[in-house]
């Protein structure tokens, strides 16, 4: 209004209504337009969190719907006979003669006992395959636990063999021509024939929680993996935070600046994001190669994934110590203490939540790593569960990889199984670290 | 004396040095009273003590480690049968290793040769002989060093400087961890790369399309010649990259800008958690989900619409991997769009604009670097990820555009290539340290390029 030069339109009041009535108008006319755009670009944001939940659930409902029949397992009831000719043939009953007993010829004569119309040497194989290898070893230890069995009968029930277990569990279709499944007719017989006698029985799965690894898919757990992963992430954990404390302790109170701690910094960040599979050939070569640590070990797997983690955990106690308040450092000084004493005495303490959080963050994800451990061999097949450090082991997300790449069709129930494991120890401990954070974290 | 109760036994004298430093101080000062004159409390003096006993104990026995193994297997050699001595290097090698087997018990003593059993036995006299020695050094050490730190204990003496100043050198010794990690890796793998160029031309390596990484065992092999040009690798790096950033690029950006922009506090506060679970999941289940869901499924869509599509296509492998990156996409461009000023988002209300056109035209431009960088850094992440693609993608290396084929990646190569007994140094092992080379090299300029532009954006709103 202050305009010195009076422009048309200030001199004819008429002709700038008229402007502003066209302005308005044509404003009007656009506005459904706009409103339509921001209808459709809200739209697409809503969109956009639909799909990121579906995921999350299309994920999770693939792997839980492929995976909870993991937890349960075919059993089939045998009749047997401990014949004292097959199992102890010396009469001794010593453990050391027990120990070398035929028991698979009295699983064998038990199945023949139930279908004694069998007859034909490949027949009568595939009559034996319905029961699992494991069921030799089941009776075995029930005969060496209790000797006086030898020459009486009893009622068992034993391991199935995978392929009817995916028969019973309903993961292979009866109803599909034959030559598409992977069990014939006359097992499906034999199968029909022991359902209708009541001698077939879903149970609790208690061996995929106390059995190592396995090339049986109903003998395979994931104990093995599970005592892999617990060592090498002891390892990591034994490392990794005091390491990562000192080191955030000396970057946020200690270095001064230099280039030096610059340099430290920016290689820190830049290591948070080297791709996962650079430090496995960085302990394949350092720890493998040149200081000859053994192969497959959770002490390299756990060395390997320190390194890895190291930078999350730095990142996050730098974070914690520096949300403490200068306040209090300057109250310890004032009171004489020196500044090592600073730090140890009254920083470190308050800063102890939030650092103990990103470390159990480190962890988790330290638990889910895989690539790293494929390059220094912890991908082998290893049946033992180990007992130490050294013991050769495999880890649950490779155990998860293993069985992912097999071909039997119930190693894939199995991988759901040992999937679901793993994530419930995931959640464990994020809900833990999430506890943590919001028992202790506090406003200043 | 095994290592571990030695340690033990170290650890001990440790602590007792400390009471016997901490008694010690509060004599030479005259009793509990006069504790004042001392210059530091006496737990520092106590401390002192202890570091003396213990930390140059342990380095020795470090040392003595590193190095006994060389020192025993040339002494172990002297005692060898002259015709052993004589043998080239690499047969050499393996009678050392039958003697390591029967020393560690991997092997039955009676059952391995005499010249082995001898040079067993020498190497199990030595052994003993040596951790005898590396023993009583250290513990020698230990009482030495705590000793002299004893008798110089007055009032006077600086000890929780001195503690202090150790203190500070095992942080900065904790910090520089990183620097080191850095090192090695450059080292290691560069050393491993250029191992490698030297039997392979490096503009092969990066220029050649054929990719087959088969190293003859005799040379009258049939199809003896192997072929390492990686670009097949890296196109199919960048295929499926692409793929996936297809997927997470939209879908992250519209959801941080629908929770930043739109969403109430509520919905936001349980939505999230949502999204960050899929970055919480292991990288081994998308794999599993991508070969045996996501796969199977496109295939299936595939015959259904007469298209042809290989069960380890490059898309499935994408698609889960634009997945994973979802929520890394989102939650640095949710922080970027928040670092907007609200006073920027006010004058475009003021001007009449709609909420999504201040969102586009306004605080998406004012938030670009900053997301640029977070996409970059979430490229880098899909480059380097190897599970999804080891388990989903193909290991044929076939030069195509073709997202419905089967590609393989750096990240896919490198594991087949090391995974399993391989012995060291032969080409085919190296390629994949070379391999690892260009994906250390590229995702490290990614990140720098990245958190350069984020630093620079953070910087320009404080």
């Amino acid at each position: 209004m202050s305009d010195p030069t009076p422009t048309a339109a200030m001199i004819d009041p008429q002709a700038q209504a008229a402007r502003g009535r066209a302005t308005r108008e044509k404003v009007a006319a656009s506005l459904k337009r706009r409103y339509r755009a921001e209808r459709r670009f809200q739209a697409y944001g809503m969109l956009a969190v639909s799909l990121g939940i579906l995921f999350v659930f299309f994920l999770f409902y693939s792997i839980v719907s492929k995976g909870y029949t993991a937890f349960q397992q075919t059993y089939v009831k045998l009749d047997v006979t401990y014949s004292a000719e097959d199992i102890d043939p010396a009469g001794r009953r010593l453990p050391a003669d027990l120990e070398q007993g035929n028991y698979q010829a009295v699983v064998r004569a038990a199945m023949r006992a139930k279908f004694p119309e069998v007859e034909g040497r490949a027949t009568l194989r595939k009559l034996y395959g319905m029961v699992s290898d494991a069921a030799y070893l089941e009776l075995r230890d029930r005969v060496i636990a209790n000797p006086a069995l030898v020459g009486t009968s009893e009622t068992v029930w034993v391991l199935a063999d995978d392929h009817v277990d995916m028969v019973v569990k309903g993961q292979i279709d009866r109803d599909v021509p034959a030559d598409q499944r992977q069990i014939d007719d006359e097992e499906l017989g034999w199968l029909k024939k022991l359902e209708e006698d009541g001698r077939i029985d879903k149970r609790f799965n208690r061996g995929f929680f106390t059995g190592g690894d396995s090339r049986e898919p109903e003998q395979a757990g994931v104990l093995g993996a599970v005592m892999g992963s617990f060592f090498v992430l002891v390892v990591t954990l034994l490392l990794s935070f005091p390491i990562g404390v000192a080191a955030a302790v000396y970057l946020e109170e200690f270095a001064p600046k230099n280039r030096l701690t610059d340099l430290i910094e920016v290689n820190i960040n830049n290591l948070a994001a080297v791709p996962s599979i650079v430090f496995g050939l960085l302990g394949l070569a350092v720890f493998i190669q040149l200081f000859g640590l053994p192969r497959s070990a959770p002490l390299v797997g756990g060395l390997v994934l320190t390194l890895m983690t190291l930078p999350t955990i730095i990142i996050a106690s730098r974070a914690a110590l520096k949300s403490v308040p200068p306040s209090i450092r300057e109250a310890a000084l004032g009171m004489g203490a020196s500044q090592v004493q600073t730090v140890l005495h009254h920083v470190l303490p308050l800063a102890m939540p939030g650092m103990l959080t990103g470390a159990i963050i480190g962890m988790a994800r330290a638990l889910g790593e895989s690539a790293p451990l494929l390059m220094i061999g912890m991908v082998a097949f290893i049946v033992d569960v180990p007992q130490g450090f050294t013991d050769p082991a495999t880890v649950l997300p490779v155990q998860v990889f293993l069985w992912a790449d097999s071909p039997e069709r119930a190693f894939v129930e199995r991988t759901s199984g040992a999937i679901m494991v793993l994530l419930c120890f995931l959640l464990v401990m994020n809900a833990t670290a999430v506890w943590l954070r919001s028992r202790f974290e506090r406003r200043w | 004396m095994q290592t571990s109760t030695f340690i033990l036994v170290l650890i001990g004298l440790a602590v007792l040095a400390y009471q016997l430093g901490r008694k010690r101080s509060l004599a030479v000062a005259g009793g509990p009273k006069g504790a004042r004159n001392l210059h530091s409390l006496p737990s520092y003096y106590g401390l002192l003590t202890a570091i003396w006993c213990a930390v140059p104990a342990f380095a020795v026995l470090a040392i003595w480690h590193a190095f006994d193994t060389q020192i025993i297997t040339g002494a172990v050699l002297q005692h060898m049968p002259a015709e052993v001595r004589a043998l080239p290097e690499d047969k050499l090698g393996l009678v050392l290793n039958d003697v390591r087997n029967v020393v560690a018990g991997n092997v039955p003593m009676a059952t391995a040769e005499p010249s082995v059993q001898a040079a067993a036995r020498e190497w199990l006299r030595l052994e003993s002989l040596s951790r005898l020695a590396a023993g009583g050094l250290a513990l020698a050490v230990a009482l030495a060093g705590a000793f002299l730190v004893w008798r110089r204990i007055q009032p006077q003496l600086r000890a929780r400087n001195s503690v202090e100043r150790v203190v500070e050198a095992v942080l900065i010794a904790c910090s520089l961890i990183a620097i080191l990690t850095t090192i090695g890796i450059v080292l290691s793998v560069l050393y491993e790369a250029l191992m490698f160029f030297r039997v392979v031309p490096v503009t092969e390596f990066i220029f050649g399309t054929q990719w087959s990484p088969q190293m003859a065992i005799r040379a009258d092999q049939v199809g003896s010649s192997g072929a390492f040009g990686a670009v097949p690798l890296f196109a199919g790096t960048l295929l499926i990259s692409l793929i996936a950033m297809l997927i997470a690029v939209p879908v992250g950006l519209f959801s941080a800008i629908y929770l930043a922009e739109y969403a109430n506090r509520r919905f936001r506060a349980v939505t999230k958690p949502f999204l960050e679970v899929l970055a919480g999941i292991p990288t081994v289940v998308y794999g599993f989900f991508a070969a045996l869901t996501v796969g199977p499924l496109l295939r299936g869509v595939g015959e259904s619409l007469g298209i042809e599509v290989a069960s380890e296509s490059a898309l499935a492998a994408g698609l889960v991997m634009g997945i994973m990156i979802i929520p890394f996409v989102s939650s640095l461009a949710d922080d970027m769009i928040t670092a907007v000023p609200q006073s920027l988002r006010d004058g475009a209300y003021a001007l009449g604009a709609t909420r999504s056109e201040t969102i586009r035209n306004v605080v998406l431009p004012a938030a670009l670097p900053g997301i640029v960088g977070g996409v970059l850094l979430a490229v880098s992440r899909a480059i380097g990820e190897t599970m999804i693609v080891v388990m989903a993608a193909g290991l044929a290396a076939n030069l195509t555009a073709n997202p419905l084929e089967a590609v393989t990646t750096v990240t896919v190569q490198i594991v087949t290539l090391l995974v399993g007994d391989q012995e060291f140094n032969s080409p085919k092992t190296l390629a994949a340290f070379a391999l690892g080379l260009v994906l250390f090299v590229s995702t490290l300029v990614l990140n720098v390029i990245a958190q350069h532009i984020v630093r620079k954006y953070r910087e320009q709103y404080e």
